[in-house]
């Protein structure tokens, strides 16, 4: 499976990533030399097998859970210290019409 | 009665299948120790994982999972005692992390259905596909600022339930009972307060047409309708258009559509060229959810009465009509007072009062019957009142009122008022004598056939005690006395 | 003996005898940071008062009677950590003036138990690289210089890079790194010290910028196999705060470094006999066997059949969780903005995030959605995860009959930088040793057995069972007590 220019700016758009035009050409050509590569995982036969998500045997098989308590918020300024535009209380970004 | 949409090319029928969001009831949200509480200030109950920062790893609330078995229980569903989180990928302002945590592929329940009351007395049943866990976004305010969206992650991480329904609705008041029901249910279980103003509960609306007999047609998602009445709004208005389409010949796009309400209609909501493709996969921040048989019939066996049963109980038990049953149990609340009113007393004339005098205060003074005007142990001792012979019919209506006014005790009033009914024989004798002789005129008419004026010896009998001698035994006496 | 030049175990001992003060400990490592730090580049952020004040506390706990296990040791910080009130970049733009309000578990952990910390550590970008070029910050020097071209700049490795180079010039007495594929071992073989990853979840991920969540594991570096035993037991625990947080006791790691390996089976996988290996590796690796077999362990050949799929598998795993872990950085709430006046909020995160990362990094989030998008998923993702599992499977058969896997670290000594840049899967097979262990959650260590014919350090790796590192340490001290590596880089303090 090869990238064609077309599907290189349609990732670029769903991962939001500026692309230039100039530059659409050399990153199909990087996109594409990795795929290649990893084409060859088609050649292994997996039938029937259980795809792994993550973890180790032996590590944690189902999720821990939490208890129903408030343990944290109460905290906007330490939320909001590192925004670039804060508004008030508010985090601001250009407004958005729908 | 079957809903149908005319259209110039003859009858159509509508298919309905409902996606509802329903805001669990929990202290804290879903994967973080914040708080869950509406109104509080802007981002005054947001962690750092609920805002996305680096390095900020979820843990589930274990709560939040009891609240989805409970739902699912209460929906006669299926509990999967295995299942997962993936991660929904877009961005959005209000969404942090750049995805939504949600159960994709593995939700915690699967297949269920309900039965919803419709307004002709019949049921019907409605399949549920699924119900599974998410997190809910922040919310955007676009009003405060010309240039600018600002945004507030209070609600970023509350857990939400996402019930899927079969497309079993065929009306819009089928999808109308099918939310009210859903709702009850939730509100008896005490799993989502179901306040539909606050967010608690939204409805994805999937609309489509067709000819009797046909398959489904392209469906519609109408986006996050946030109340009964818009739902059924949107049903009929978006059914209308679909109707339109087809027969000037054009053809249903599948699309996600919003519901004007100021304007009645609903209208494109994305343009189609940022096609969603949410990359779903699972989150390898979380493990598999895997809940226990056991716990999950712990669960079960706690579940409190659920409306149907309930309603089934108070006609078999109270023997009032299925309508006041269904009635009495609509909301939990209401059921709790009426059972409270009907312990020990005539179940019937408590319906009565309940769903008459009280539903009435309730309306007027614009309380709820979670505050109710009027408690149901006062409204009791009334009744207690009336059966022991205390208070007539006419003297309890006073009461109540009084008691609505002032929140005080029927006894207390009836004794500070003297309102106490007279049943003393001799004192009715003597006002009955009195009315008798200052009316000697019409004495002799009755007792020459105008039977009728039997009436106007009572009204005066009552006026002259300010209504409050035994009726029934004013009658006796008069009835005595004239013969 | 100058104070950088102490291992970590025996600076707690001189600390212990008041042979040096904590002050004076973080003093010396602070000259040496300075002295070194313009040339090597491998710290982003120093904070000598910082540390200068920590290990005035960490005397005055010291004379209280209330010494931790880490009592006044100088460390370096991987910039992955989220340090309270310390700028974190994980060595991106995006992150160039972020400064975490809450501390990550494990430098938590290090600090509870002593810790000074000097500074954080370069690194590749996000963790993405094999070369700490991809750092926003620039290079990291390697303290090692060839015999024949000591002009040539060479690379740390990656994507620890600054970490490893930090420890090996005696600037600190170990470091923390992650590894996801590879990112504390083969820059521990480059600069000839040694590093662990340990088993998936052994150490908490809570506070550390995350690159693949479900491959990313927090291990130290140190001179010696008996220090990084130390760090670890600081650095590891049970966290409530990480789903993925193993319940597991945690060991006295350093304990097991003494143990013997006579007995032990240890396994030599044949599919790691890559074509056109160097022969200095090939010689390397049957010098530790040896080693091994003297010291009276049995040397197992063994098979895991996938091993080959691995890199391949791996290049889709981490960029698909990458991609999606990446989609927080938007400009929004922390780090780097960037938009023109008229920006709309799309123009925003595309300019942010296309401005704000490096080359490498929007090439992973690219190659991951695209393989996470609709219509490759089965393809791609659903694919290499079946294969995961095919390679967890391979190392569950192993263990049936070996208690350790032993083999080279990287296929080659540092290189310079400018090599291998030209291709970018040319860059990922630094990895292909060590990659195997990170998708099956086992623990790995590497450690300088040797030098090639350029003077540069050259490394094996111990692979163990999942949370069986205390065999791990066991036969890396082994194989450490045998090669006995002296050699010290041309570039270190007090040279």
């Amino acid at each position: 499976m090869s990238l064609d220019t077309a599907t290189v700016r349609r990732v670029a758009a769903l991962a939001r990533l500026r692309l230039e035009e100039q530059d659409v050409a050399r990153v199909q050509g990087e996109l594409n030399g990795i795929l290649g590569w990893i084409e060859q995982l088609q050649a292994v036969n997996t039938d029937g097998v259980e795809p792994m998500a993550g973890g180790t045997p032996g590590g944690v098989a189902a999720m821990p859970m939490r208890e129903d308590v408030v343990t944290d918020g109460g905290q906007a300024e330490a939320v909001l210290a590192n925004a670039p535009d804060r508004e008030g209380e508010y985090f601001g970004v250009p407004k958005v019409v729908e | 009665m079957t809903y149908i949409v005319e259209g110039e090319s003859g009858p159509w029928e509508v298919v309905i299948g409902l996606e509802v969001h329903a805001q669990i009831t929990s202290n804290a949200k879903l994967f973080s120790g914040a708080a869950t509480a509406f109104g509080a200030e802007p981002n005054a109950q947001v962690s750092f994982i609920d805002a996305g920062f680096p390095g900020m790893l979820p843990v589930i609330n274990h709560e939040c999972v009891a609240q989805a078995v409970r739902t699912g229980l209460g929906l006669n569903a299926k509990v999967n005692l295995w299942s997962r989180f993936d991660r929904k990928n877009y961005f959005y302002a209000d969404l942090p992390q750049g995805y939504q945590i949600s159960q994709y592929a593995h939700p915690i329940i699967g297949e269920g259905a309900i039965d919803i009351e419709l307004a002709d007395g019949s049921t019907k049943t409605i399949g549920i596909t699924r119900l599974h866990l998410e997190q809910d976004a922040g919310k955007s305010q676009h009003d405060q600022h010309p240039t600018k969206s600002f945004i507030d992650l209070n609600r970023s991480g509350v857990a939400l339930m996402e019930v899927v329904s079969e497309p079993d609705m065929r009306s819009p008041e089928e999808a109308g009972a099918y939310l009210t029901k859903l709702r009850q249910i939730m509100r008896y279980l005490g799993t989502c307060d179901g306040n539909m103003d606050e967010g608690s509960m939204r409805a994805d609306v999937n609309v489509s047409v067709r000819k009797a007999g046909e398959g489904f047609r392209t469906r519609c998602e109408v986006k996050n309708v946030n109340s009964i009445r818009f739902v059924m709004q949107a049903v009929e208005t978006e059914a209308r258009r679909q109707v339109e389409v087809w027969e000037s010949g054009g053809t249903v796009e599948q699309e996600t559509r919003l519901f004007d309400t100021s304007r009645g209609i609903t209208r494109s909501m994305r343009s189609k060229e940022d096609a969603h493709d949410y990359r779903y996969f699972p989150d390898p921040d979380l493990p598999p959810l895997v809940i226990d048989a056991a716990w999950v019939e712990g669960l079960k066996a706690a579940l409190p009465e659920l409306p149907d049963a309930r309603r089934a109980r108070y006609v078999r038990d109270y023997g009032i009509t299925p309508y006041d049953a269904h009635v009495l149990t609509l909301e939990r609340e209401t059921a709790a007072y009426y059972e409270t009113v009907a312990k020990g007393r005539d179940a019937k004339q408590a319906a009565n009062w309940v769903m008459g005098d009280l539903f009435a205060a309730i309306n007027r003074t614009k309380s709820s019957i979670a505050e109710p005007p009027v408690s149901a142990a006062d409204l009791g001792a009334l009744l207690d009142l009336m059966a022991d012979g205390t208070l007539s019919g006419k003297l309890a209506k006073e009461v109540f009122e009084v008691m609505v006014e002032t929140g005080r005790a029927p006894g207390a009033i009836v004794e500070e008022r003297g309102l106490k009914q007279v049943t003393d024989t001799g004192a009715i004798e003597a006002v009955i004598d009195q009315v008798l002789a200052a009316n000697a005129d019409k004495v002799a008419e009755y007792r020459s056939g105008k039977d009728k004026l039997f009436g106007f010896f009572v009204g005066q009998t009552m006026k002259a005690m300010q209504g409050k001698g035994n009726p029934a035994l004013v009658n006796d006496v008069l009835k005595q006395k004239l013969s | 003996m100058h104070p950088t030049d102490f291992t970590l175990a025996g600076a707690l001992a001189a600390l212990n005898e008041g042979a040096i003060s904590a002050e004076e400990l973080t003093r010396a490592h602070v000259a040496a940071v300075e002295a070194l730090n313009p040339k090597l580049n491998a710290f982003i952020t120093t904070t000598s008062e910082k540390a200068l004040d920590a290990a005035r506390a960490s005397d005055a706990r010291r004379k209280r009677g209330e010494a931790g296990p880490l009592e006044g040791i100088p460390l370096a910080i991987k910039d992955l950590f989220c340090t309270e009130g310390v700028r974190t970049t994980a060595g991106s733009k995006i992150l160039g003036n972020f400064i975490p309000p809450y501390e990550s578990t494990v430098t938590a952990q290090l600090k509870r138990d002593g810790a000074v910390f000097l500074g954080k550590a370069n690194l590749d970008e996000f963790a993405m690289g094999s070369s700490n070029l991809t750092s926003a910050y620039g290079g990291v020097l390697n303290p090692w210089q060839r015999k024949d071209d000591p002009s040539a700049r060479l690379v740390p490795g990656g994507s620890s890079g600054g970490s490893a180079a930090a420890v090996a010039a005696r600037m600190a007495l170990g470091a923390t790194g992650t590894d996801t594929g590879g990112s504390i071992r083969q820059p521990a073989a480059f600069c000839g010290i040694t590093g662990i990853k340990p088993t998936y979840g052994r150490c908490s991920r809570f506070g550390i910028v995350a690159f693949a969540s479900s491959l990313d594991q927090a291990g130290p570096f140190a001179r010696t196999v008996e220090d990084c035993a130390i760090l670890l037991r600081s650095m590891a625990g049970h966290d409530p705060k990480d789903s993925t947080s193993a319940n597991q006791p945690v060991p006295d790691f350093a304990a097991a470094c003494g143990r013997s390996v006579k007995g032990m089976r240890i396994g030599v996988p044949r599919e790691y006999r890559l074509d056109g290996m160097p022969a200095e590796i090939e010689k390397l690796w049957r010098q530790g066997l040896d080693w091994l077999r003297d010291a009276g362990a049995e040397i197992v050949d063994i098979s895991l059949p996938h091993t080959k799929y691995a890199l391949p598998t791996y290049y889709i795993v981490a960029p698909a969780e990458a991609s999606s872990n990446l989609a927080r950085y938007d400009g929004v709430r922390f780090g780097l903005r960037v938009a023109e006046k008229d920006s709309d909020l799309r123009d925003l995160y595309e300019r942010t995030r296309a401005e704000g990362f490096g080359a490498e990094v929007r090439r992973r989030i690219m190659i991951g959605t695209y393989v996470l998008s609709a219509g490759y998923y089965d393809a791609y993702y659903l694919k290499a995860q079946k294969i995961r599992a095919l390679i967890a499977s391979d190392f569950d058969a192993a263990w049936a009959k070996v208690d350790a896997i032993v083999t080279p670290a990287t296929p080659s000594a540092a290189f310079a930088e400018g090599e291998n840049a030209d291709d970018p899967v040319k860059m990922y097979l630094n990895d292909v040793f060590t990659v195997t262990a990170n998708l099956a959650g086992l623990p790995g260590l590497a450690l300088p057995t040797g030098l090639d014919h350029q003077g540069l350090p050259l490394g094996l790796q111990v692979i163990g069972r999942a949370f069986d590192e205390e065999t791990v340490f066991a036969v890396g001290a082994a194989l450490e007590r045998a090669a006995d590596f002296k050699a010290m880089p041309a570039m270190r303090a007090g040279a």
